[in-house]
């Protein structure tokens, strides 16, 4: 037989279930690698948006961003008032940088995410779990931060190369997001 | 306009929720939940009545308000409704397709 049509049968007998074949996205990989308020919630939030949709979410926490899911900071995040220019436009960068200002300026922004019933950083973790989102954390920028298994809050599923990253890309239909 | 194909005809938009919460049925609800692979149990109900209760009351549905609502926990939401919870309960319970983000 020609070996040309084997490929060909093989390649059928392969079934791409029908919501990718739509190009519909049935995978989310969320790579967070900023710890700043805003970078961990966008992250949190699309992670969380998407199990809602019943798309399947991983996130990864990377460099920075492995302070959201440390039990020391995931409840405690700033937001950046300096080099920030979106951010209070009308305050000078020298102001922004006075001692109290960030964690002033982050109580507030706090204030504002509670009024619209958003979750803190661990619950917002324990949603993303119980949805079936699993949670990894980066086995390098563990390392350089001097960070074990313990340090880390409970949802942490592990810590984990970049390879194996990659792995639970595996399959069809998997996007990849990086904040 | 759209149709829903079921034991009577019913008014939806075009994702197939409910266009009038008041035409829901029980049967309606196990027809629909059918259409979505679900098999309705007490437990199901209790949520869908949850739902139905809160949405005439104006509150904005959300994930969050369902795991509190102590009926349910979130794990267990999305196991009863699963492929998306909220959305595949509002079209279930016959209300609209929640707007929140949460």
């Amino acid at each position: 037989m020609n070996p040309t049509i084997d490929k060909t049968e093989s390649i059928e007998k392969v079934s791409i279930p029908e919501l990718e074949k739509k190009g519909r996205i049935t995978k989310v990989v969320i790579i967070v690698s900023k710890g700043t308020l805003e970078s961990v919630y966008a992250g949190l939030v699309l992670a969380n948006g998407a199990l809602m949709e019943g798309i399947q979410a991983d996130m990864f926490f990377t460099f920075f961003g492995l302070q959201a899911v440390t039990k020391a900071h995931a409840d405690h995040l700033h937001t950046g008032t300096v080099g920030n220019p979106a951010f209070m436009p009308a305050i000078p960068t020298l102001v922004a940088g006075l001692p109290g200002f960030e964690a002033f300026a982050s109580y507030m922004m706090r204030k504002e995410m509670d009024k619209l019933d958003m979750p803190h950083v661990t619950e917002f973790l324990q949603m993303i779990e119980a949805g079936g989102g699993e949670i990894y954390a980066c086995k390098l920028a563990a390392d350089m931060f001097h960070l074990k298994k313990e340090d880390f809050v409970d949802e942490v599923k592990d810590i984990i190369t970049v390879g194996d990253m990659y792995a639970l890309a595996e399959g069809e239909g998997t996007h990849f997001i990086f904040i | 306009m759209e149709t829903m194909t079921l034991s009577k005809p019913i008014e939806t938009d075009a994702n197939g929720y409910l266009k009038d919460p008041n035409q829901w049925t029980p049967e309606l609800a196990h027809e629909i939940a059918n259409s979505l692979h679900i098999t309705l149990t007490d437990k199901h109900f209790e949520v869908l009545n949850w739902l139905r209760t809160k949405h005439a009351e104006g509150v904005a549905l959300s994930i969050r308000k369902v795991g509190n609502s102590g009926i349910v926990d979130i794990k267990q939401f999305y196991q009863l409704f699963p492929g998306g919870p909220l959305k595949n309960a509002a079209k279930i319970a016959g209300i609209p397709k929640p707007v929140s983000c949460i």
